[in-house]
């Protein structure tokens, strides 16, 4: 009844799908990881889909258009943390704002560019290793950003652990006050991590609507910026289970769309709904069995200089 | 949005007290989503422009964008019945408020799209898409080499249940052989998600696809692997220059250009309109280069004859998915069956989401 070739080609459309979430969720890890709850990630995700689509049409190299991408996502984080960390406004009110604002402000940007469309994003092609069966497809295939994204999760995990820097943000994440106390600055260190964070997101909407679907309308990443949110919460703050969380959901809901091409009899709301459970019952099982890896003890609080 | 509503609001409120001099009609329209979705949005205020140029000075149009369907149209409907002489509200989802606001503004004469709640003041109109859809099913089943049709499919909801039937009982006819593949995406709106279900359709062997969304995004995976797809609501030929066949158009400016004249000679009544092929209400899209002349002939003689009313796309023998009777030979469904249509014809496979 099955025939199985369409695996391969499956497996690389969970990839994809699943990239944008990968490359959002580890920057709101950092951002989190030094103590900051920024609510805003589904309007920087936004502003980077309506820049990099921008660059695109506007003929920049893909390259180019994801370098101002991030840029978005950063500037829509500078904005951010002017207002949480340097002038203290409530950070999920201020989060919020910014998804609203992003989300507006990209529907006026983008109005221009309703109904055009980019060509498709070139792929990775290695020779000899890309012509492999199943093998080349699977794992030489994609196109260069997939690599960046997976090479950014062992860079963090490494990060975290072995580097000087990583123990510092992760410090200023758990006891902002003790960080201070012995010396550092908090705000530079947690905006830096803020700006980190859009950055990335920045890049996770461009690679939504340059790569994944090339095109740009209003509202596009249609609340993935919140899956996000929510898998490094399930992630309990830690990249390399938010690879897997996010491959898991992008693979379920991949999944899930074959099941109903087979005509396999599960109402298809079950199924749509599969994804968000699936993640959310493995991730809290797998955070579940190791104790003490809460949230970082500070975050959401508001660190003020006193002294 | 939320600016563009005060802003609207604002010119409706300017334009109350202009309308002491000149006094054209004043008409206002509701939209559920941004006039720049390239979609069901899009060509409704291809309407209303439609309507400017046809009455100039003689009409005033004003609009609302990405109105939420919930209390909220309820506000944004009442602003525009204080000031206008007609309010267009179109989307299914303002139909209650669009009811509830009327019975106080019994002076103001309302149009509202895809319901079936009128009174004295108010006026529904829809369009048969399912004429379109025949068409469409007949193109994919002779197109089709695999002969599996990919269907990207939101809600089931009747509207969408009876496109896909449509559009299977049409490819059928052409290709005996051919198999409906259909996806529910549970989304009217999301491009990621609506490409997905393309790439996963084409995967399975599908080689044409339909949709029932409102995205480019499977038009544009249709180009990239090089098959076929259908536009809708809109010509979509810019997402997919090679892979569009044709497309069903959604054309509410011939209806909106004769509503108001109704209402500016004073001829306006609370009319129910449900209308295809024949009141240019349902248009499809020019052909692709892939479609061969012949099929194109075929296919706009399938047109003119919904359009002349010598067929019927749901015309018996036809059983439900079960197997149970439906329609007996060469009886016609009714307009009622259709509006609730909640079941699969027979070969379709597959269970209906209820």
């Amino acid at each position: 009844m099955m025939d199985l070739g369409f695996l391969i080609p499956a497996l690389q459309s969970i990839i994809i799908a699943s990239t944008p979430l990968v490359f959002t969720a580890l920057g709101e890890v950092v951002t989190e990881r030094a103590g900051v709850l920024n609510l805003g990630v589904e309007g920087m995700m936004i502003m980077g889909a309506v820049v990099g689509f921008a660059c695109v049409i506007a003929g920049f190299s893909p390259f180019t258009a994801f370098v101002f991408a991030a840029l978005a996502g950063l500037g829509m984080a500078l904005l951010f943390g002017i207002m949480t960390l340097l002038l203290y406004a409530n950070a999920v009110a201020t989060g919020l704002a910014l998804t609203l604002f992003g989300l507006g402000l990209s529907a006026l940007v983008g109005s221009q560019f309703v109904g055009l469309s980019a060509g498709a994003f070139p792929k990775v092609s290695i020779p000899v290793l890309s012509d492999l069966p199943v093998v080349g497809p699977l794992l030489f295939g994609h196109d260069a950003l997939v690599y960046v994204s997976l090479a950014l999760v062992v860079a963090l995990i490494w990060f975290f652990k072995h580097t000087r820097a990583g123990l510092i943000v992760r410090a200023v994440g758990d006891d902002h006050d003790a960080a201070h106390a012995i010396g550092y600055n908090v705000i530079a260190i947690r905006m830096g991590a803020v700006l980190f964070g859009g950055a990335m997101a920045g890049l996770g909407g461009a690679y939504l609507s340059v790569v994944q679907t090339p095109l740009f309308i209003e509202n596009m990443t249609a609340g993935r910026g919140w899956i996000a949110l929510a898998l490094v919460v399930f992630a309990s703050w830690r990249p390399g289970r938010v690879l897997l969380g996010a491959y898991l959901f992008g693979g379920i809901s991949i999944i899930q769309l074959h099941v109903q091409g087979f005509g396999i009899a599960i109402p298809s709301q079950i199924l749509s709904m599969l994804p968000y459970l699936a993640t959310i019952v493995v991730l809290t099982v797998i955070s579940a069995r190791a104790a003490q890896q809460g949230a970082p003890r500070s975050l959401g609080k508001t660190f003020k200089v006193t002294r | 949005m939320q600016v563009t509503k005060w802003m609207a609001a604002g010119v409706a409120a300017l334009m109350s007290v202009s309308a002491l001099a000149a006094d054209p009609l004043k008409i206002g329209f509701v939209y559920v989503g941004p006039v720049s979705d390239g979609g069901w949005t899009y060509e409704h205020n291809v309407g209303r422009l439609a309507v400017e140029e046809a009455y100039g000075d003689k009409v005033e149009t004003t609009f609302v964008e990405s109105v939420s369907e919930g209390p909220d149209s309820e506000r944004v409907i009442t602003q525009l019945a204080q000031s206008h002489d007609m309010v267009f509200t179109t989307s299914f989802g303002f139909m209650n408020p669009t009811v509830k606001v009327a019975k106080r503004f019994p002076n103001v004469k309302f149009e509202h799209a895809t319901g079936f709640k009128r009174a004295d003041n108010v006026a529904t109109y829809g369009s048969r898409f399912y004429e379109g859809r025949a068409v469409i099913g007949t193109v994919a089943g002779e197109m089709t080499k695999t002969n599996i049709i990919g269907y990207i499919a939101s809600f089931p909801i009747p509207e969408v249940v009876r496109g896909i039937n449509a559009a299977y009982l049409a490819a059928k006819q052409v290709n005996p052989d051919v198999k409906m593949k259909i996806v529910w995406v549970n989304t009217w709106f999301d491009p990621g998600k609506e490409g997905d279900a393309a790439k996963a359709l084409i995967d399975q062997g599908a080689d044409v696809l339909m949709q029932h969304t409102d995205s480019g995004a499977p038009m544009q995976i249709a180009e990239q692997q090089g098959i076929y797809a259908f536009g809708q609501a809109s010509d979509m030929k810019t997402f997919g220059p090679n892979a569009q066949l044709t497309g069903i158009i959604d054309d509410w400016a011939p209806y909106y250009v004769q509503q108001v004249g109704k209402a500016l000679d004073g001829t306006w009544s609370n009319t129910d309109t449900w209308g295809g092929f024949n009141t240019g209400m349902v248009a499809l899209a020019p052909f692709g280069d892939a479609v061969p002349a012949e099929l194109q002939a075929r296919a706009l003689e399938i047109r003119d004859n919904i359009a002349n009313g010598n067929l019927h796309p749901f015309t018996g023998p036809i059983n439900k998915q079960d197997g149970s009777p439906w329609l007996a030979d060469g009886e016609v469904a009714d307009d009622g069956t259709l509006l609730g249509m909640n079941f699969y014809v027979e070969g379709i496979d597959g269970s209906l989401p209820q």
